[in-house]
């Protein structure tokens, strides 16, 4: 028997293994990437809360042993947002897929980064509805066969990164689980970032979007997706042909301006000769 | 110490919720509630809160929900339509245990109906209004000071039990101004209880009384909340009937056992009464004129000022009316709050309905002509 451990094991909850992610799925690269970034970007864990919505990719804050709150389809920016400004000293983590933050939370995600309230954002995108099996989703590339496109998809997919970036996220960056370095690195600048961070990680989902589009085995899944991967600076002089079915990756947006929480807390201040409202719940007098 | 304003309906529940201690409003500007938001955006920055506006009504709920958990009381303010939005993630409020407070100013419904004429449609709605059973606590203020003292009775209702509870007011009750009283010596504070930290610590724990003390994120406890079915640690266990049958037993066992606590009427008249009045919110006060003109006459009328919707007061209206031959369900909608007095009191006595759609309230003379046809008939 093999006694490899995980040297990322002292951050889970041990109790709640093993987890429910499918063998291949990119969850777990994610999850390793994220701790390594965590690590290397010097936070502080037992300040860590994560916040996460409904799908695959919401269930990782369960597995993490810190404050989590596992929330409504979608709505995890939302809880997210009144966390941080309830208390601003808690490094806020969102963790969510597609169809979590792009179709059913679309909304929320365009003014989360329009806010830029300072949360990290790690959007999971494997192109489909994993945890309902295998139905399309708004980052479906064209043509690609779900459950609920038999005949192909005919939508034409968001570009998460780019989207969030226009929106007015003060971070934003794609890349994919075949390159955790890169993963790695932006997941770090997106934590220490103060704003609103979101790092899109396409990923793998060999038991539904590889079963039924002919990649049979995660191998090779993970043979296209680095085969279709190019870097934003060699994409730019590309021509639209040449970028189909490409992922492009790099940061789309990497720029500081105003943060919302510091901004409310300092106009509270001033406002208030100095009070806060911190833990506020647990006071007697006001 | 005393104080008196003279004050909009929306304004009290603002003050009411600064002084019970809420530092957290998001919101998402809907008539005839916005006042409560533009109220709190003015004034939460003076006492260190903070305000927020949301893009919808599903967002503030969700941000209210994450504020509270973050260790700070919190609350939003709709209407009807806005009600709606909000109602999965008032599930989830419910499942999670999370203390908040939702105003919910009633307009015509439903759809966007009438933006600016009062009902009292949405009193199911409050009841049954997210998927699945759960109990919910509703108050309903029929003054302007009430407003403001029920709101502070929310909050501490909403920390005692850990649940989200409603305010059921109206619009006649969000614009109109009256005097209000402010007395310091009737203000009571129920502030969040913290757990321990024990190596034993359970975050759900089924104790007798339902409910647990809350911790807030960033305490240490590293507690994992999820709108899963889950067990005492919180962990998700969604296929074991046992665990779901005591979880949502438990969250609605905290409310029933407590009911007779929680629920309250106030009354007049009723011990002679033969016929007795019901009604709640603002048609009341033209129901209390009605009572008082009526008595004149010679008539024994007598009526019940229903204060908290939800938990229904079963056992108080059920002792009040016993001996009336009559009752009146007054309220502005076509049937809401008569169906749980039907359901209680059919047997014991005849039970009548006079409801008004449209905006306009009940008039006490249209409340004395009832009660004429009903006992002359």
């Amino acid at each position: 028997m093999s006694e490899k451990t995980n040297r990322f094991l002292p951050y889970m909850r041990q109790d709640r293994l093993p987890h429910i992610f499918c063998p291949g799925c990119g969850n777990g690269a994610v999850m390793n990437a994220f701790l390594e970034a965590m690590e290397k970007a010097e936070m502080d864990f037992d300040n860590i809360a994560m916040v996460s919505g409904i799908g695959c990719s919401s269930r990782i804050p369960g597995y993490i042993n810190c404050d989590s709150l596992h929330t409504t389809h979608g709505r995890a920016l939302t809880f997210a947002t009144g966390l941080k400004i309830a208390n601003k000293d808690l490094d806020v983590v969102v963790f969510s897929g597609d169809g979590d933050a792009a179709s059913i939370g679309g909304n929320h995600l365009i003014h989360a980064a329009r806010r830029n309230l300072n949360i990290t954002m790690i959007c999971i995108n494997n192109n489909i509805y994993g945890m309902t099996g295998g139905q399309v989703s708004p980052t479906s590339p064209k043509g690609i066969v779900a459950t609920t496109a038999p005949y192909g998809n005919y939508d034409t997919p968001f570009k998460l990164a780019e989207l969030v970036a226009g929106a007015g996220a003060s971070y934003s960056a794609r890349w994919t689980t075949v390159e955790m370095e890169n993963l790695v690195l932006s997941i770090k600048t997106a934590l220490k970032n103060p704003g609103f961070s979101f790092v899109e990680v396409v990923t793998l989902c060999p038991t539904y979007f590889g079963r039924k589009n002919n990649l049979k085995t995660p191998t090779a899944m993970a043979a296209v997706m680095k085969a279709n991967t190019v870097f934003k600076s060699a994409a730019e002089r590309m021509s639209e042909k040449e970028l189909k079915d490409k992922i492009v990756v790099g940061e789309f947006a990497n720029k500081q301006r105003d943060e919302l929480s510091e901004v409310l807390e300092k106009f509270s201040i001033e406002n208030s000769g100095g009070k806060t409202a911190v833990n506020s719940a647990y006071e007697t007098e006001f | 110490m005393a104080e008196e304003y003279f004050i909009q309906g929306n304004e009290a529940c603002a003050k009411g919720a600064i002084v019970a201690g809420c530092r957290f409003f998001a919101g998402y500007p809907i008539t005839p509630s916005t006042e409560i938001a533009e109220t709190l955006a003015h004034d939460l920055p003076k006492v260190g809160g903070s305000f927020v506006q949301m893009e919808d009504e599903i967002a503030s709920m969700g941000a209210i929900i994450g504020a509270s958990w973050g260790g700070t009381k919190s609350m939003t303010a709709t209407s009807g339509p806005g009600l709606s939005l909000m109602q999965e993630n008032i599930g989830y409020a419910f499942l999670t245990e999370t203390p908040l407070v939702i105003v919910d100013v009633q307009r015509g419904s439903p759809s966007t109906a009438q933006p600016t004429m009062g009902a009292q449609g949405d009193m199911m709605q409050a009841r049954w209004g997210s998927h699945g059973d759960y109990e919910p606590i509703a108050l309903s203020p029929a003054s302007v000071e009430e407003f403001f003292y029920f709101t502070i009775k929310a909050f501490n209702l909403a920390e005692q039990y850990r649940v989200p509870v409603f305010i059921m007011a109206d619009e006649t009750m969000g614009h109109m101004r009256e005097k209000m009283r402010i007395d310091e010596d009737r203000i009571e504070i129920v502030p969040r209880k913290r757990p321990e930290l024990t190596d034993d610590y359970l975050p759900f724990k089924h104790v007798e009384n339902g409910t647990t003390p809350m911790p807030a994120f960033g305490d240490g406890f590293n507690i994992h909340i999820t709108g899963l079915t889950h067990d005492e640690r919180g962990y998700p266990d969604t296929n074991d009937p046992e665990t779901h049958s005591r979880l949502i037993n438990r969250l609605c066992g905290k409310i029933l056992n407590n009911r007779n606590e929680i629920s309250s009427v106030f009354h007049q008249f009723c011990d002679d009464a033969d016929t007795i009045i019901i009604s709640y919110g603002s048609p009341i006060r033209a129901v209390i004129e009605a009572v008082l003109k009526i008595r004149k006459e010679g008539r024994k009328v007598g009526y019940i000022k229903i204060d908290t919707p939800w938990p229904f007061p079963e056992e108080q209206v059920i002792e009040l009316t016993e001996g009336a031959k009559n009752v009146i369900v007054v309220e502005m909608n076509l049937k809401q709050m008569y169906w749980e007095v039907e359901r209680i009191l059919k047997e014991k006595t005849n039970v009548h309905f006079m409801g008004k759609i449209g905006g306009l309230l009940p008039a006490p003379d249209e409340i004395i002509y009832e009660v004429k046809k009903v006992e002359d008939k």
